[in-house]
């Protein structure tokens, strides 16, 4: 073995297997994959990281509503609480470790500019209610990216407030409904295809409708000659999502739109998928009524876990005096905020305050980036990579369309016939290779489903290497190497987790031990 | 571009690669005259630099809560937020991540997610709680339409002292489904009789608490007499730090539990994006909206943590879901836990105490002015004034003094005459006494 002069060997000459020690971990921990128990097993109700002053005693205007029993909160020191959670962030996937290719997500590049304006103290210690004359840059801002949005849509009009996508669902079909009740009759049933996402049944319910799923075609598509027959004086819209789950364009969406104005409905959008045509292509040249846009998509607020999101809604002008308040009128001098409907005819009001500012202004740092030109070229630079992944798989994997796609690129589980291995598996595997897996087993509409998503802020030598890394597991699946899947992950902080029992047993928060 | 990493080599090769000439060719689907020929018509590209000046004009034309004394509340509070809870929620790994749907690399966020439930749950006294909604107001519309599914009844009876806008967005919720609100007179500071409103059809009781004024009731006997009903009792709380000082709604005997969390962690941010607090009692836990986070094991026995419940919502029910919620408040539910977990029970409760203290001091002081009646008996650490004159007139007064002194209260309900010279004030342990003396010497100008 060679050695330095103090006899510290300085070669990893008999090493041992190069996979796995063998040799049980005293604390569970495996050299940066770190252990890291729940706050309530390391901290305690008298320990704190935050130092305040003493009070002088007073007289307590709480009524006698003292709270006397003990709450049970754990707290942690700085030093102890920094450890904790950077721990905790050391377990999860992100974009800035490596392509997540979750189809539908839009998992983009989070650009950190975009993190500090937002920071800069006028735009985030402002107050919701503070005097109107006091905020007139937020204001101005909200009316910037509200002209944005409207120009990148070709649509006359835009509600601001709703705070998710689906939560822009709810508002765009509430301005519909609102709009037929104008007219004299709400109608009963919204359409929507069988690919459609979760959310826009859910939210046609919410706003008392009942939904009737339109079948796709064979190649994907919303069958037309089917949507015709289900269209009647009865139908109140028709939902779609464009490009659509299967990561399509509907090629005859004009003709969709124009059969559903025909019989006096309305045409929502799901918004969803804008990433494929921004700046490319104007919804509102395709006859589109209503339509959200996630912010957090298109526009890369960060996804954050899960949130939070913003869902603007473009409006077309029949819809725009229905939308909810409050919104920014520019006027002469100065921005007004309206907060009260004086033409009674909003349907209402879908927040308290004025919508997801955080998200506004780093949604609009992220245009103003890109530009006209910056943002075209996302668009096609999103449907470049999809295609290219598409066009490199598809010898090997079953596409489930044929091509072109727009900004992912759907495939279903043929390719895994008679190997015993599922999308599951073949996902859980991906994540043994450094990867976050694709959107899997939606849409519903094939069996199987794997839905990749590259997004515009892959590399080629980035793309390259998933497509190889795709390759050589479609190898491994095929070549019989089940175990591999079946029993995937095996190198993520944990194994394949019960998610049957955790819902057998909903075990929702920590207890302590003796209760 | 610097956020486009392929080069026009790169571009050729793929597009070569796909078989295709150029890149409108990926887009031969698109109804020929719908594709622009040309750019929209918005400024082109930024630089880095360009851009922050852009918001730096945005953010100059401004008046900061911090830069001046500041005693706006109505539903966002401004506290401070160790320096740490911003460090952390700006980590790539918590910030650039997706929703937990693949648990064995996502166990940061949903072990996160786990604290921050039972942390919910305890501060509200309640069994457990959901892992977060878009906001309070948000979170209170899905308390009326729960208390319905659980009841199988349709009414719902809200306290006139609820946010104004809470109470619109409870409308809006359920204007649809086939529920009726029953919205109470507003009293300032007289008790509400809400149970003489409650009838047979009725679901739920919906009560602020403290309520928008600030005063602090105790709803612990509406409670018993809405459970002897077999109705619910929904407590809903904006300034989620009272509770470091009060009762809990669990222990008064709420059913559903709403609370506003934007005070732990989130900045003012101009009302969004906030976390809207959601917690309820074991046996409803099916009824639940929203996501939530619970305890498991992995393939060899270890702890973990997944999302559960999941046949409850809208990605699987689809039209019988139980709410169209797809998103939670993520990032902000995050900010919350951890600074949660930096008070601890002892920081938190010292918080409060700070908060009520402080004040209880302007409250005392303003007292003292000529033109200011003390409206509440009760509160924490907001009040309602009268004054002798109209409170937007005098909020406006005191802008061109650099002081933003609090909410007029007929900014919220511009129709009610009687409340128009009512202004809602707030403290915080970010209020300083100088800003205390700042404002009562201004008042007492204004209002001479």
């Amino acid at each position: 073995m060679t050695m330095n002069n103090q006899g510290r060997p300085t070669s990893v000459e008999n090493s041992g297997n190069s996979t796995r020690s063998g040799y049980p971990s005293y604390t569970g921990s495996r050299g940066l994959s770190q252990v890291e128990g729940l706050i309530y097993e390391i901290g305690d109700t008298s320990r704190t990281g935050v130092d305040f002053p003493e009070v002088e005693d007073f007289e307590n205007r709480l009524g006698g509503m003292e709270r006397t029993e003990e709450i049970g909160l754990a707290g942690l020191t700085e030093p102890e609480a920094m450890r904790h959670y950077t721990r905790l962030s050391r377990k999860n996937y992100a974009i800035d470790l490596g392509l997540y290719p979750l189809g539908s997500c839009t998992m983009k590049h989070n650009p950190r500019l975009n993190e500090k304006v937002v920071r800069l103290p006028g735009l985030s210690d402002i107050h919701p209610l503070q005097p109107i004359s006091t905020t007139q840059g937020a204001l101005d801002l909200i009316d910037t990216l509200a002209h944005w949005l409207k120009t990148l849509t070709g649509m006359p009009a835009v509600a601001m407030s709703p705070k998710a996508g689906a939560h822009g669902e709810l508002c765009g079909l509430m301005t519909i409904r609102a709009a037929l009740e104008a007219k004299g009759n709400p109608r009963s049933i919204v359409l929507a295809p069988e690919s459609a996402h979760g959310t826009n049944p859910a939210t046609a319910t919410l706003c008392g409708y009942t939904v009737k799923p339109i079948p796709a075609t064979k190649d994907g598509r919303v069958d037309l000659e089917a949507m015709k027959e289900a269209l009647g004086p009865d139908v109140a819209a028709i939902m779609v999502t464009n490009p659509n789950t299967c990561g399509l364009f509907e090629r005859e969406i004009i003709e969709i739109a124009d059969a559903v104005h025909e019989i006096g409905g309305y045409f929502y959008c799901d918004g969803a998928n804008f990433n494929a045509i921004v700046g490319k292509v104007r919804p509102g040249d395709l006859g589109v009524d209503a339509m959200h846009i996630n912010l957090h998509k298109t526009f890369s607020t960060p996804h954050g876990g899960g949130g939070p999101g913003a869902g603007p809604v473009v409006l077309s002008e029949a819809l725009a005096p229905y939308a909810p308040i409050p919104y920014v009128v520019a006027g002469d001098e100065e921005f007004e905020l309206i907060e009260h409907d004086k033409s009674g005819k909003s349907f209402g009001r879908m927040t308290a305050f004025h919508g997801q500012m955080g998200m506004f202004v780093r949604a609009l740092a992220y245009m103003m980036s890109h530009g006209a030109d910056g943002l075209a070229k996302v668009a096609e630079d999103s449907v470049l990579n999809a295609n290219y992944i598409l066009a490199s798989l598809k010898d090997v994997m079953s596409a489930s369309f044929n091509g072109p796609c727009m900004h992912e690129a759907l495939f279903d589980d043929r390719f895994l016939k008679d190997t015993g291995v599922s999308t599951l598996d073949f996902s859980k595997a991906m994540i043994d290779e450094g990867y976050h897996p694709m959107t899997m087993y939606f849409p519903l509409v094939v069996h199987g489903a794997m839905l990749i998503e590259p997004t515009e802020s892959e590399s080629k030598l980035s793309v390259d290497q998933f497509i190889g890394m795709m390759r050589h597991l479609v190898a491994a699946a095929k070549a019989g190497e089940k175990e591999r899947f079946s029993g995937a992950p095996y190198n993520a902080p944990l194994r394949r987790l019960d998610e049957t029992a955790a819902a057998r047993n909903p075990v929702l928060r920590w207890t302590k031990p003796d209760q | 571009m610097r956020y486009l990493p392929l080069s026009s080599d790169d571009r050729a090769e793929m597009l070569a690669k796909i078989g295709v000439k150029d890149i409108d060719d990926l887009f031969i689907d698109v109804p020929n005259h719908a594709l622009l020929k040309g750019l929209v018509d918005l400024p082109l590209h930024m630089t880095e630099m360009e851009v922050e000046q852009n918001f730096a004009a945005f953010s100059d034309r401004n008046i900061s809560a911090g830069s001046v004394p500041f005693f706006v509340g109505a539903g966002a509070y401004r506290h401070h937020v160790p320096a740490a809870v911003d460090y952390q929620i700006q980590r790539g790994e918590f910030l650039t991540a997706y929703t937990p749907y693949q648990p064995e690399i996502s166990q940061g966020t949903l072990q996160a997610l786990y604290e921050f439930q039972t942390q919910v749950a305890q501060i509200t006294g309640m069994d457990v709680a959901n892992a977060s909604m878009y906001d309070g107001s948000t979170a209170a519309g899905e308390a009326a339409l729960m208390a319905r599914r659980i009841t199988r009844k349709n009414k719902a009876i809200v306290s006139g002292n609820l946010h104004p806008q809470y109470i619109d967005v409870i409308k809006s919720a359920t204007k649809y489904t086939e529920d009726v609100i029953v919205v109470s007179e507003t009293t300032v500071n007289r008790a509400e009789n809400l149970l003489e409103l409650v009838d047979d059809d009725t679901n739920c009781v919906i009560v602020q608490y403290p309520d928008f004024f600030g005063n602090i009731n105790d709803y612990s006997a509406l409670a018993d007499a809405l459970h002897e009903k077999n109705k619910l009792l929904v407590i809903i709380t904006t300034e989620i730090v009272a509770l470091g000082a009060i009762k809990s709604p669990g222990e008064m005997g709420a059913d559903i539990v709403v609370g506003e969390g934007q005070s732990i962690g989130n900045g003012l941010n101009y009302g969004g994006p906030y976390v809207g607090l959601f917690a309820t009692k074991q046996k409803y836990v099916r009824q639940l909206p929203g996501r939530l986070c619970g305890q498991t094991t992995d393939a060899d026995g270890k702890r973990g943590f997944v999302l559960t419940l999941s046949t409850r919502e809208q990605h699987i029910r689809r039209e019988k879901a139980t709410s169209n919620i797809c998103t939670n408040a993520g990032l902000c539910t995050l900010a919350f836990t951890i600074h949660m977990t930096l008070l601890g029970e002892a920081g938190y409760r010292q918080l409060a105490k700070i908060n009520h203290a402080a004040a209880v001091k302007l409250a005392s002081k303003l007292s003292k002015v000529k033109g200011v009646e003390l409206l509440n008996d009760t509160f924490f650490n907001e009040f309602t004034v009268r004054l002798n004159k109209n409170a937007a007139d005098v909020v406006e007064a005191l802008v061109e003094q650099d002081i933003i002194a609090g909410l007029p209260v007929s900014r919220l309900y511009p129709d009610n005459k009687d409340l128009a010279n009512d202004l809602l004030i707030a403290v915080t342990e970010t209020t300083s006494e100088d800003d205390m003396d700042i404002l009562v010497g201004e008042l007492s100008e204004v209002l001479k």
